[in-house]
C-alpha cells in the first residue's frame, strides 16, 4: 500500500486536532491516542475512498467518530471522566482564564449530552463549518445548529449558576444544583 | 425553511460576556491538546506505514 505523499502530510497535519476531538469523545488520553492511530491505519488501508480536493480533516475525524461510536455500543463509557477528558491534558492556559474559572468550564463541559458536547467541540473549537460537523456526525445541517445552541445554553446556564454563587460553593452543592437544572 | 432565531434567546439572559467567554475557554483546552503537536508514536507510525514492504523481510540483508 502507498499513499501520495501529498495525502499523507496531510493526515500528519490532522493528527494534533483529531487527538484534542477524541479526547473530547473518549474522556481519557490513553484511549483517545488509541483512537487516533486506530483512525490512521484505516485512513491508511482506505486511502482510495478519499476524494483529493475534499476535506482530509474532515474525513478523519468521521473515521474517528465512527471507530469511536462501534467501540461505545460494545462498552458504555464506563469511567466517565468527570472533566470531560481534558483534565489530563491542562499544562498551561492563558493568563487571563483563572484557574478556578477553568475547572468550573470543564465541569459544565462534562454535564452536557454526548451529543452536544460533541457538536459544540466540532463547530467553536475545531473550527468546521456548521455543514462539515453535519457531515461528520450524519445528520441535518439544522441539527447540528440545534445541538450547538442547546449546548451553549446550557453551559451559559451552568456557569452562571456558579458565578452567582460567590461563596465558593462545594461540589456537593454545585452538583446539586447542576442535577437539578433542566 | 430553518427554525433560526438565533437572538431569542439573549432576552432569557444569555448574556454576551458569557457566550464570549465559553468560546474563548472552549478553544483554549482544545489548543491545549493541539499545541502537544504530534506525539512521537504517530510520527513514527506514520513512518512504518511509509516504508514499503521489503523492510520487513530485509533482515537477512547485510549492511
Amino acid at each position: 500500500m502507498s499513499v501520495d505523499p501529498a495525502l499523507r502530510d496531510q493526515i500528519l497535519a490532522a493528527i494534533p486536532s483529531l487527538r484534542a476531538f477524541a479526547i473530547s469523545l473518549s474522556g481519557n488520553v490513553d484511549r483517545a491516542d488509541d483512537l487516533v492511530q486506530e483512525t490512521i491505519l484505516r485512513a491508511f488501508a482506505n486511502i482510495h475512498s478519499f476524494q483529493p480536493g475534499t476535506n482530509m480533516p474532515a474525513w478523519l475525524f468521521t473515521i474517528l467518530r465512527n471507530l469511536f461510536r462501534s467501540e461505545y455500543r460494545k462498552r458504555r463509557r464506563e469511567v466517565e471522566d468527570a472533566d470531560g477528558g481534558f483534565a489530563e491534558t491542562l499544562k498551561s492556559h492563558p493568563d487571563q482564564i483563572g484557574r478556578v474559572e477553568f475547572q468550573e468550564f470543564r465541569e459544565a463541559l462534562s454535564q452536557l449530552p454526548a451529543e452536544q458536547r460533541e457538536a459544540l467541540i466540532l463547530v467553536g473549537a475545531s473550527g468546521f463549518s456548521y455543514e462539515e460537523a453535519a457531515d461528520i456526525c450524519e445528520c441535518a445541517v439544522g441539527t447540528i445548529k440545534s445541538r450547538v445552541n442547546r449546548a451553549r445554553s446550557r453551559l451559559a446556564k451552568l456557569l452562571q449558576v456558579d458565578s452567582v454563587d460567590e461563596f465558593g460553593p462545594d461540589h456537593a452543592t454545585r452538583a446539586v444544583l447542576m442535577g437539578n437544572e433542566g | 425553511m430553518q427554525p433560526d432565531a438565533p437572538n431569542q434567546k439573549n432576552a432569557s439572559g444569555l448574556n454576551r460576556e458569557i457566550q464570549s467567554k465559553i468560546g474563548q475557554q472552549l478553544r483554549a483546552i482544545y489548543d491545549d491538546v493541539v499545541q502537544e503537536g504530534v506525539p512521537d508514536r504517530f510520527a513514527e507510525l506514520l513512518k512504518q506505514l511509509d516504508k514499503p514492504q521489503v523492510d520487513k523481510t530485509s533482515e537477512g540483508k547485510s549492511e
